[in-house]
C-alpha cells in the first residue's frame, strides 16, 4: 500500500525561483535562504519519494477571476510551467501519478470533500519553487525525481478555506493515499507563507514571533494551529500570510505525533518571511 | 455596507467577494498581460487595448496613470495588478516600495532589517484612522 512518510512545510516565494534560475543563489542576499535547504536536499535524496502530494496556491495563472475553485486536484498526465508575465521558469514539466490522483479524487468526493478535478492545467511558482528548493537545480531538459500530484487551494479571494477544514482535508487525503494499492513512498508538501503582505500601505509586514510559534504548533499542537482564525492570519501575518492554511492540509495528513527533523526560518526573501519544516511520521 | 471584522486592519485591503465583483474587468485586463502577445498589443496602444475591457472610467484612468493603490481600492487584487507592474518592469518588491509611499530603497532596507513590525500596525486606531 502507499504510505505517507513525511510532511514538508515550505514557502514558495517567486523571487527564490528567479534567484535559482539566474544563478545568484551564492550572493549575500540569498545565501542564508538557501543555506537552510542544504540538509533538506540531502534528506530528500535519502527519502526517495515516489510521489509528492503538493499543496499550493495558484496565483491567478491557471485560475483567473473567471473560475475560483476552493480546492482543485490535478488529475492530468502532466503540467507545464506557466508564463507568469516574465517567461516560464526553465524547469521540467511536472509529471503526475495519474492513476493515484484519480483514486484520490474519487475517495475525497465520497468522503464529502467535493474537490474540482483538473485535467488540463499549467502550474506556477507556487508549485515549482518548492520542488526547486527541495530537489535543487534541475534543468528544463531533465526530470523531477518524483511524480507530483498538485492540489490548488484558493487563498487569493477571501475567504480561503478555514484552517480546520484544511486540517480535516489532510486527514481525508491521507486515507485516500493509504488506501491506494501500489507500494509507494509519498511525501506531502504544504507550501506558502510565512508572514507577508504584498499589497497596499502596510506591505512589508513581517511577524517573526508569530511565525516561529506557528512552526512550534506544526510539531506540537496541530489541532491548536487548525483553530487559528482568518482574522488572526490577516491581522498578525499580513494579507498574504493566510497562505499558511495550506500547511494544515499537510499536517492533517500526518500522525498526531511527529518528529521534527529540520527547521529553517529567514527574513527576508523579497517581501516575505521564508519558513520551512520537515516532519516525519513516527513509526 | 455592513462592517467587516477585517476592516480595522490598517493599510490593508482584503480582496473579498465585494472587491472581486467590483474589480472583475479590471483584474481580467491585468491578467491578460501574463501573455507576451497581449503585452505587445497593450504596449502598442494602451487606450485601444483597454476598450476590450468594460471597466469603470475611474478604473481605466487608474490603469493609464498607474495609480497602484487606487487600483486596489477600486477592486484590483495584487496578484493581478502585479502583472501590469511586471509589464512596466516593476517587480513585487519595487511595487511595494511604491504602494507604501516609502520608495524602493527605503522599503528594501526595511525588509533587510526584518520587515515592518506588527507593533503599531494591528488596528486603524494606531494609525490615527477610524
Amino acid at each position: 500500500m502507499a504510505k505517507i512518510m513525511a510532511g514538508v512545510g515550505c514557502s514558495h516565494v517567486p523571487a527564490i525561483g528567479v534567484a535559482m534560475d539566474t544563478g545568484i543563489t551564492h550572493e549575500e542576499y540569498w545565501k542564508p535562504v538557501f543555506e537552510g535547504f542544504k540538509i533538506s536536499r540531502e534528506w530528500m535524496k535519502k527519502q526517495k519519494p515516489d510521489v509528492i502530494f503538493l499543496v499550493y496556491n495558484d496565483h491567478c495563472t491557471a485560475f483567473d477571476a473567471r473560475c475560483i475553485p476552493t480546492f482543485a486536484l490535478g488529475c492530468g498526465a502532466e503540467f507545464q510551467p506557466a508564463d507568469e508575465g516574465w517567461g516560464p521558469r526553465p524547469v521540467p514539466a511536472v509529471k503526475n501519478h495519474q492513476k493515484m490522483a484519480s483514486h484520490i479524487a474519487q475517495s475525497l468526493v465520497l468522503n464529502e470533500f467535493d474537490i474540482t478535478i483538473m485535467n488540463e492545467m499549467e502550474v506556477d511558482h507556487g508549485l515549482t519553487v518548492p520542488l526547486s528548493v527541495m530537489f535543487g537545480d534541475i534543468k528544463k531538459d531533465g526530470e523531477w525525481p518524483a511524480l507530483v500530484i498538485p492540489l490548488c487551494v484558493n487563498v487569493v479571494q477571501y475567504p480561503a478555506p478555514t484552517g480546520n477544514r484544511c486540517y480535516n482535508l489532510g486527514k481525508a487525503i491521507r486515507s485516500a493515499i493509504e488506501s491506494y494499492e501500489e507500494d509507494l513512498n509519498v511525501i506531502i508538501f504544504g507550501t506558502g507563507g510565512m508572514s507577508h503582505q504584498l499589497q497596499y500601505k502596510r506591505a512589508g509586514l513581517i511577524n517573526s514571533d508569530w511565525d516561529k510559534r506557528f512552526l512550534d504548533l506544526m510539531t506540537e499542537d496541530p489541532v491548536g494551529a487548525s483553530q487559528i482564525t482568518h482574522l488572526e492570519y490577516l491581522r498578525e501575518t499580513g494579507s498574504e500570510g493566510i497562505e499558511m492554511v495550506m500547511w494544515l492540509i499537510m499536517r492533517g495528513a500526518l500522525n498526531e505525533n511527529v518528529t521534527e527533523v529540520h527547521r529553517h526560518y529567514h527574513v527576508p526573501a523579497s517581501n516575505t518571511a521564508v519558513g520551512h519544516i520537515i516532519l516525519e511520521n513516527n513509526a | 455596507m455592513t462592517k467587516k471584522e477585517y476592516d480595522k486592519i490598517p493599510g490593508t485591503i482584503i480582496f473579498d467577494a465585494d472587491k472581486s465583483r467590483e474589480g472583475y474587468h479590471l483584474n481580467q485586463f491585468c491578467i491578460s498581460l501574463r501573455l507576451q502577445k497581449n503585452r505587445d498589443a497593450f504596449n502598442k496602444n494602451e487606450e485601444a487595448y483597454l476598450d476590450a475591457y468594460p471597466m469603470s472610467k475611474e478604473q481605466r484612468e487608474a490603469v493609464l496613470k498607474r495609480e497602484w493603490n487606487l487600483l486596489l481600492e477600486l477592486g484590483g487584487n495584487i496578484y493581478y495588478t502585479s502583472k501590469l507592474a511586471a509589464n512596466d518592469g516593476i517587480n513585487f518588491q519595487n511595487l511595494a516600495g511604491r504602494m507604501t509611499g516609502m520608495g524602493v530603497d527605503t522599503y528594501r532596507e526595511m525588509m533587510l532589517q526584518g520587515g515592518r513590525s506588527i507593533e503599531g500596525n494591528r488596528d486603524k486606531s494606531e494609525w490615527g484612522e477610524d
